[in-house]
Parts: C-alpha cells; structure tokens; sequence
C-alpha cells in the first residue's frame, strides 16, 4: 500500500479509475499517515467524515470523470469548510463551525475531492514559519528541528511527507510558494482574482489568493483547472482566461525568454540557493528556452509597501473577530468595550496583535498619507516595473526565499528580519502576478531548496509548462524526506 | 445682540431595493430579529461583499434630480469602527470619491446646496433586554442600502429646515428610490447647527444632533439647541464640538459620552469591490427615464386643468396619488371632478385603512367610470359615495354593482312630478310650515320625495321641482325624457 | 519615526487591544524599528503617481437586485458565544 504514497495525484486519480485501489483504502492510508506524523501538520483530521465521503465516492465512480476524483487532500484551515472547524490557526476563532463552504473547495468537492482535515498554519496566516499557530508549530518533514515555511507550512508538510496528495493554501505575500520552497513541493499563487476568495478568512483581501500545493506541476496544473474562475460571490473574481492547463503541460519551451532579475540575485542571498536557482535557467536552456538579464530597481522597496498594505487591510479584516458573533469570548470582562479589549487581546497572538497595531498606525489620522497612500503609490510602481520586465521576457526566473528552512525558534525574536526573508515573493502579491515555487536542489544539510517563477497577468499556462519541462529532466520534486517514503 | 443660528444636513435615506446593498437578503421591514440575514450581512469570516446593481442606478437618480454631478469613477471606501450593530466593524461607505456632489435644491427662493450624495449600508438594531441586561443585536437592518445626502451651511431658520427636507422627501418618493417614512427610519436626519453673531462671516463651533425621528422633533431640537449655544457664548463659555442626542421625552439635547466623539475612522478604499465607472450612455439613458417631479406636476394641473393650488398640492403629495389622478383624467373624467374624488373619498377611504397610495385596491377605470356615470346623470352624488365604498377594496365592477342593486338614478322627470304631486297632497301640514317661513319643513319634504324614490332620484332635481310647486307652480310637463 | 507609549495607547484603544505592560514596552520597540524601516520608501519619488488600490483594472462588477432567501437564523446563531435563540448578545449598549 505505501507505495501509492509515492504517486502524484493524478497517477493516484488514474489507479482509482482503474480500479487499481478503492478510495477508502487510499483514505485510510492518509488517515493513518496524517495520525502518525510527527510534523503537527493538521489542526482538525476530519477522519468519520472523510471516511463517509470515500464511500459515497466510491459508489459514484463509474460517472467520475475528474482526473482528482477520490484523492485525498486537505485544506488550510482558513478556508471554510461547511460544518468543520475552521480555525485560522487562531484561539479567537475557538469552534468556529462555518454554515457555508468557500467556493474553492466546493468546487474541488464537485470534482471528487476529499479532504481528510484542515491544516495548521501561521495565526491568520500571519508568519512566514508557521510558528505564530495557537496549535503550535508545524516541524519540517525535512528537518524535524526547522520551520516548513509559512504560513502554510501544515499543507506544504502534509504534501511534503506523503500524507496527502496535494493541498488549498493561501498566499498573501508568499504562504504557498515560500513553504512549498522549503519542504520540497511544488506550489502556485495564482493570479489575483482568478480563484474566489470567497470563504478564505480574509488577511489582505487585496493579496490574498487562494492556490495549490503539491507533488509537481501537473498536479497543480489540475487543480487550478477545478479551482479557478469566476464567482459571483466575489466581485474581485474574474475567469482565468488561459484554457485548460492541464492538456497545455507539453514540456515544449523552445522560444521562452526566461527573464533573470539581477537586483534579486545580489547581497543576502545564501550562494547555495542561488547557484541551485540558476541552475534552473540551463535546464531550461537546454531545452531551447532563452535565458536574458534585466533590471529590477524596485527590490529595496517591496517589503515595506507589502508590509503597509497588508497590515492596514488586515488592522481592518480583523476587527470582526470581537466574541460577539461567532468564536471565543473572553470571560470576567465588564462592559462592552472590555468584553472588545479583553477577547481580542487574549485571543489574538503577538504576531497578529503586531500586525494589527501596525495597520492601524498607517491608517490613522495624520499618518494615512505619509504611509498608507505612500505604499499604494509605490505598489504602482512596482506594478509597473513588471508589465516593463514583461516587454522583454515571458517569464521571470528567481529564488523563493534567501535561504533555506531557518530553524524553529529562530525567527520569532526578530520580526523585522523575518519580514524581510519575504523579500523574493511579496512583489508578485502587489501587482496581482501567477508565481510559482518548484523544487529546484538541496543544500548542504539536505534541505530544499526551490525557485520561482513569475508570469504576467494569466500566465499560469506558460509558468507550469515551463515547471513541468523542468521536472521532466529533473527528480527534485520526486525525492521525500527520510521518514516520508522515497520512490 | 441678534443672532444668526447656521445649519447643516446629513440625511440618511433607505433605498427602496429589493435586496440589500451586497448581499441578496431581503430588504422587508420587519420580520423576526436575524431573519432577513445571511454569512454576508452578519460579518461572518471570509464572506465577501457585491455591489447590487439597482443601490448604483438609484443613487444617480438621486443625484441627477437633486442637481449633483455624478462622479463617472467612483469607489467604496470602509469606515472602521466598533460597534455591535456594525458586525464586520466597519462600514462600506464613500469617503474619496461619492458617486454625486455639487447639487443643488430650491426651497420656496432660497437654493440649499448639496455638498455630496454617496452610497453606503445601513447598520442593525440593538434593543436592551432588562429582564437579561443584555442587548440583543438584530442585523435584518444590516446592509439595507443607503444614501446619505450632505448639505452645505445652508440654513438659517428650522421652516428652511423642514422645507427642504419636505422636497427631499417628495424628490426621492417621486424617483421611486425610497420612501421615505421616518416612522421606520427610511428617512433619517443629523443636523449640525452652530450660531454667530447677525452678519458675522465667520462660523460658529457647532454641534451635531442625531437621534431625530420627526420633522417636529428636528424643529424642537433646532430651537432648543440654538437657544443653548446663545446662552452658553452669552455667558462667556464656549460650545463644544461635538455629537449630542436629542432625547424626545425631555425635549431636550445632551452630549454623547467622548468616548463616542473621539473618532478616527481609517477610512482606506475597500479592497473587495472594484470601482465602479459610468458611461455617457449609462447617465443619458437614466437622465431621460427621470420622472416629471411634484414640482413639474404642479405648475402643469395648474396651467393644464386650471385645478386650485391647493388641489395641485394634495394630489402631488404623493406619486401614486398623482398618477392615479392623472390616468383617471386620461380615462375621460374632468380634472376638477377627479381631484374631488380623490381629495374627498379616496384620501378618506386609505386613512380609514392605513394604507398607502400605492398600496390601493381601486383602480383609476373605476373611479372614471363612477364619475361618468354621476355626470351623465345615472347616479347621484351619494349614491356614488356608496358605490364607492362598496367596490374600493375589491376594485368591484361599478356597473355590475348598480345594476345588481338597482341604484341607478331615475332620470325619468315625469316619475318624479307624480311623487312631488304625491308627498305635497300627503302632508299638508309640512306644507303649511314651509309656506310659514319654517325651512326645516322644506327639508322633511324633501326625504320624503327621496324615501319614495329609494334614493335613486337626482337630489338637485328634486329640490327644484319642489321648490316650483311650492312657490305654486304647475306639475312640470315631461321634461328632458328617459336618456336611453 | 519615534513611536512613543502614547502613540502605542492610542491606537490600541482603536483596536481593541489592552496589551500589558511587559508587552506594550516590546511592542513599541519593535513598531518603531519596523516603521523606521518602512521610511525607505521615501527614498522613491512618488510625486504624481496615483495610488493604486486594485490592481486589475476591473470595474462595475454588479449584482441583480433579486431575493435569495436568507440563511437559517439557528446555524447563523450556532456559533455565538453567549447563546441566544433570536439574537447575539452583548453587555449594554444602549441606553
């Protein structure tokens, strides 16, 4: 049985079909795995009802024709999930039992999925190691002593150590590609909009996006084809636009100008990841894509803007966490505005509280201009640095993260430093890009390492086709951790 | 030294949608607490907000009547703060950019400007229970959509005050954008009001009222709140900028707690509803659907059907009034007659039922074809009455209801000289007392002349015939004749 | 930028947050040298530049003004913390 842990989703969807292995089987074999693991991965296992749901899939395979039916997955726990706590990672958020489903995982069920639990995350998806969890911290399937990246380092664990065939996370400023990176998976931010956030407990409504982790390419490339479009419920969400994804991974990059931005090739890289993520463009040489240098004078700044802009729009998106309408209230308080101040400042975690103070800073009377409306003007700017970039190439080339997985502890104590290890991926989150994480080697201590790739607006077919003629000549992507199962 | 009080208006005015503005919960006042709610109008996590199309027409409309420019890219901007009846702990509202400014409104002479009009939700209700000492948060309010119209410091006096808020309310009503009925707090008014000395040009501190139900509410408030400020500055104190309440029972205003006044909103622009931009077309095809307004209405019954002013300001009280009049009018009936029925028997008929205009059974068909009938002499007057009464609620067949109940007018005058002949020879006596100078005896003969015709006869007629032959003229050849 | 106590205060209380004082002392260092870094972008003339708050330029995204019915109140009100049949509940906030 372990060996089908070893298949992608797609190879695992293809045995179902062919009634190599039935669903509960496959359930049972996730069940077990995620119960077994040390990693701290989820923080609800929805075991009876993942159980009733592989029966009920299992009768109604003859009409299956979705190339996921019957796989198990799982989803981060801050996309709701009809009847199932959803928890943010978060004590404000105790029992939270959402009464409606988020569009992208009701699409995915409408395909087949099953989802064995919710996984752990940063509080809010605030944190960049998973570590600012009310349940804790996700381990590194890698490295049981480091951090698997956040904030959804529980989805990029559960697909990293074979517990599930792929995973939802979200992105706001890197959570998908930057854990992906850092536990050897291969992960995709779509383009804004083109997933519905309807559901997605709100961090930045202007960055968030929902998207896939997973074993590689094609599988993301499948999901995406479940999960994007349209949806009414979402006034920011607009169809894809790109065609069918999965029939479009032909491997064929001859052509393809791979664009490298210097300025993020410089100071504070670690040299191991770098010489790993330039490997990538040889690769791609090799199979006729062409590889150029160009400016990217916007890298100093990326940071900062992303840090305003989130921070304000989360100081507002998380006003409504007050004990009043759902989740945990504080006990003892005396008046309303005590009953506020003592559930918010009890439930919320350091991170999120930092996060929340800061925001509200740059919105607040007499520093809206100098901070809020500054970031919104060099947003702009950065948004425009790209569509330049885009003039010259199809696609950008660059690291994920400066290093590889810190260790567990290590960052909490500095959150300025840990806000600038996000240096690589925010920008993508600000002009509202499709970026991908793919494991591109290892470093010295045997940990992932992984690349980006960044495409223009609804350029989600260029960026997994380009990953996927990567994977062809590559196996990083096929290796598991010690302890997860290697092909 | 005389007194200048300086005031201004923000009028807050639920649209009459359907649905709330982003979600598709229903508008309907009433219904049990949390009823009318949905994940998207209680705040629940990740729900997200979508404009409804008809908050944005009826806006411009708003605007357009009210002479504003509309703003051809607007966006939502949110509000935070907290409070339970606001359950996201913000509010979508306009700060940067409101779909109107710059309109303008005429009251009797004087021109009230409007500063801006824009778009926002409404909140949900909080009730204390004492018996939990609890209160109870209701959000079936929660998202109904509102506009709020600023004015500039237009105001002078509390009459200015309700006469622009009188137009206002006939404007939006005649637009079909809300209506307007304060008891439910469609129509909603905060007045900011400070005073200076008689020809300063400088303003005054001023203080903002809210808590305002009534238009006698919003005088009472004006004239206490002026008196106030004159007194505190008259006594070498100076007024405080900030929020009072009007409390109704005390007929008085007192400050809100500071807490409440010590606001930063952080408005920034929404991130979940992309701005909004509106074409040429989109405001040409609105502009040219505009209802004629009261205004229009008026001067045209006036030139039109030479009706009195004051009968051109009852029927334009309301729109459904007013086009009720006007297709009565359109089905044949003489203006003058329609707008009696309607300031008469109609206005009385929907009192009697507490119901509104537009909320009416009788159709115009109807109330033409009875004013028909009494002027071709087949029913009379009171008759009609009756008629009327009887088919309101149902819109009943008019015809069909005299035929069955045989209340046509005998218009046979040859029928009503015999009776006349008749009841004068039976009481002599009454007879006797007329030709005595005793009117009332003029009175009694007539009923009986009507008794015997059950009703049915023209009462004008009656009256002359018998007035003729008391006066000792002959029984009147046959006259006029049967008409069918 | 100097983030003073005062400043920290102020707007903790339009966040609802109470933080004790252990935490309020850390918070304002590391809000002063998060802001502080954030003064780089003043290095980057703006002048000009509209602020852009959406990304994609897409406009009136619409909805048909027609009725869903609502949601049952009880799985609306299922996950209040002070339980009520009809309503959420709060201390006093009316008069």
């Amino acid at each position: 049985m372990n060996e089908l842990r070893t298949l992608t989703a797609l190879e695992l969807g293809a045995a179902i079909r062919r009634g190599d292995v039935s669903i509960p089987e496959v359930t049972v074999l996730a069940l077990n795995a995620a119960e077994s693991a040390p990693h701290n991965a989820f923080i609800t296992l929805a075991g009876a009802e993942a159980m009733r749901r592989a029966e009920e899939l299992q009768k109604g395979l003859g009409d299956a024709s979705s190339p996921l039916y019957g796989v198990p997955m799982a989803i981060k726990d801050n996309i709701c999930t009809r009847g199932i706590r959803t928890s943010c990672a978060s004590k404000i958020l105790g029992d939270f039992r959402p009464p409606y489903e988020a569009a992208a995982s009701a699409k995915l069920a409408a395909a087949g999925a099953l989802s064995v639990g919710k996984t752990n995350m940063d509080e809010f998806a605030m944190g960049s190691t998973t570590e600012t969890s009310f349940y804790g911290p996700v381990k590194n399937p890698w490295d049981l002593s480091r951090a698997p990246g956040g904030s959804s380092g529980g989805s990029a664990a559960a697909v990293a150590s074979r517990t599930c065939w792929y995973a939802l996370g979200s992105d706001t400023g890197g959570s998908i590609r930057q854990p992906a990176s850092y536990c050897g998976v291969t992960g995709v931010k779509p383009t804004y909009g083109t997933v519905s956030r309807y559901g997605l407990i709100a961090y930045a409504s202007s960055l968030d996006q929902i998207g896939p982790l997973a074993r590689d390419a094609a599988d993301c490339a499948a999901v995406l084809d479940v999960i994007q479009g349209r949806d009414p419920r979402d006034g920011t969400s607009l169809d894809g636009r790109y065609g069918h994804l999965l029939e479009g991974l032909t491997g064929d990059v001859r052509g393809l100008k791979i664009g490298l931005p210097v300025d993020c090739f410089g100071d504070g890289l670690d040299g191991e990841v770098r010489r790993a993520v330039l490997a990538v463009a040889d690769v791609l040489k090799s199979r006729g894509a062409e590889v150029v240098e160009l400016p990217f004078p916007v890298m100093e700044y990326v940071v900062p803007t992303y840090y305003i802009i989130a921070a304000a729009e989360a100081s507002s998106n998380l006003s409504r966490f007050d004990g009043v309408k759902y989740g945990w209230r504080a006990e003892g308080y005396d008046g309303l505005t005590d009953l506020y101040n003592k559930t918010r400042t009890q439930g919320f975690g350091m991170e999120v509280k930092r996060r929340i103070l800061l925001g509200t800073f740059v919105l607040s009377s007499g520093y809206y201009d100098a901070y809020y409306r500054k970031a919104l003007q060099v947003k702009a700017v950065i948004k425009e640095a790209f569509d330049r970039a885009f003039e010259s190439c199809d696609l950008l080339l660059t690291p994920v993260a400066p290093a590889t997985a810190p260790r567990l502890g290590e960052s909490l104590s500095d959150p300025l430093k840990m806000y600038l290890s996000d240096v690589y991926t925010v920008s993508v989150n600000l002009a509202g890009l499709p970026g991908l994480s793919m494991p591109c080697g290892f470093d010295l201590s045997g940990l992932p390492i992984g690349a980006q790739l960044i495409g223009p607006h609804f350029g989600e077919g260029r960026l997994l086709n380009a990953a996927h003629a990567f994977q062809l000549d590559t196996d990083y992507h096929k290796r598991a951790p010690k302890g997860g199962i290697t092909a | 030294m005389t007194w200048e009080t300086v005031i201004g208006l923000e009028t807050h005015v639920e649209l009459a949608t359907k649905t709330k503005i982003f979600c598709s919960c229903t508008t309907a006042f009433g219904g049990d607490p949390n009823t009318h709610c949905c994940p998207v109008c209680t705040g629940m996590p990740g729900t997200l907000p979508v404009l409804n199309k008809r908050v944005l027409e009826f806006a411009v409309k708003a605007g357009l009547a009210l002479n504003c420019s509309i703003t051809r890219y607007t966006k939502f901007d949110r509000k935070n703060y907290f409070y339970p009846d606001l359950p996201k702990a913000y509010q979508i509202s306009q700060l940067y950019l409101p779909i109107c400014r710059d309109g303008r409104v005429d009251i009797g002479g004087k021109t009230v400007r409007i500063h801006e009009l824009h778009m926002e939700e409404d909140a949900g209700k909080l009730v204390h229970d004492p018996w939990i000492d609890q209160t109870r948060a209701d959000y079936n309010r929660c998202g109904v959509p509102l506009i709020e119209i600023v004015t500039e410091p237009d105001f002078r006096t509390a009459e200015e005050v309700i006469a622009y808020l009188e137009k206002l309310k006939e404007t939006l009503q005649y637009l079909g954008v809300s209506d307007c009925k304060m008891q439910e707090g469609s129509l909603r008014c905060d007045v900011n009001l400070s005073v200076r000395p008689a020809g300063s040009g400088e303003l005054g501190t001023r203080t903002e009222m809210k808590n305002l139900s009534s238009f006698k509410a919003i005088a009472r408030a004006i004239a206490y709140e002026a008196n106030r400020q004159i007194e505190l500055i008259t006594e070498g104190k100076r007024v405080v900028q900030e929020t009072r309440r009007w409390d109704e029972n005390k007929d008085a205003t007192y400050a809100m707690r500071s807490k409440e006044n010590a606001q930063d909103y952080r408005y920034f622009p929404e991130p979940d509803i992309p701005p909004v931009r509106l074409s040429e077309e989109y405001l040409d095809a609105l502009r040219a659907a505009l209802p004629e307004l009261a205004g229009a209405k008026r001067a045209r019954y006036q030139a039109d059907y030479s009706l009195p002013e004051y009968d051109c300001q009852m029927i334009t009280s309301d729109p459904a009034l007013a086009a009720f009049f006007e297709d009565t009018v359109a089905l044949g009936a003489p203006p003058k007659q329609a707008a009696n029925w309607i300031m008469g028997q109609v206005l009385a008929a929907l009192s009697a039922r507490a119901m509104e205009p537009k909320a009416m059974p009788l159709t115009p068909p109807t109330l033409a074809r009875l004013i028909a009938l009494v002027g071709e002499g087949r029913l009379n007057r009171n008759t009609a009455v009756k008629v009327f009464e009887a088919v309101f609620d149902s819109d009943g067949d008019v015809d069909a209801y005299v035929r069955e109940h045989g209340l046509e007018q005998i218009s046979d005058a040859s029928l009503v000289e015999d009776v006349v002949t008749r009841v004068l020879a039976s009481n002599p006596k009454s007879v006797a007392d007329f030709r005595a100078g005793k009117d009332k005896a003029f009175g009694f003969l007539v009923g009986q002349v009507m008794r015997e015709l059950k009703g049915k006869a023209d009462p004008r007629a009656v009256n002359e015939r018998l007035r003729a032959r008391l006066a000792g003229e002959g029984p009147a050849p046959s006259r006029g004749g049967p008409r069918e | 930028m100097k983030i003073t106590t005062e400043l920290v205060d102020y707007i903790s209380e339009l966040s609802r947050l109470s933080l004790p004082e252990e935490e309020k002392a850390a918070m304002t260092a590391q809000l002063e040298r998060i802001v502080g870094y954030m003064d780089v972008l003043n290095r980057l003339d703006t002048a000009g530049v509209e602020p852009m708050s959406h990304v994609f330029p897409l406009v009136n995204v619409l909805r048909e003004d027609e009725v869903i019915p609502s949601q049952d109140r009880a799985e609306l009100l299922a996950g209040a913390p002070a339980p009520d049949p009809e309503a959420f509940l709060v201390p006093r906030a009316v008069e």
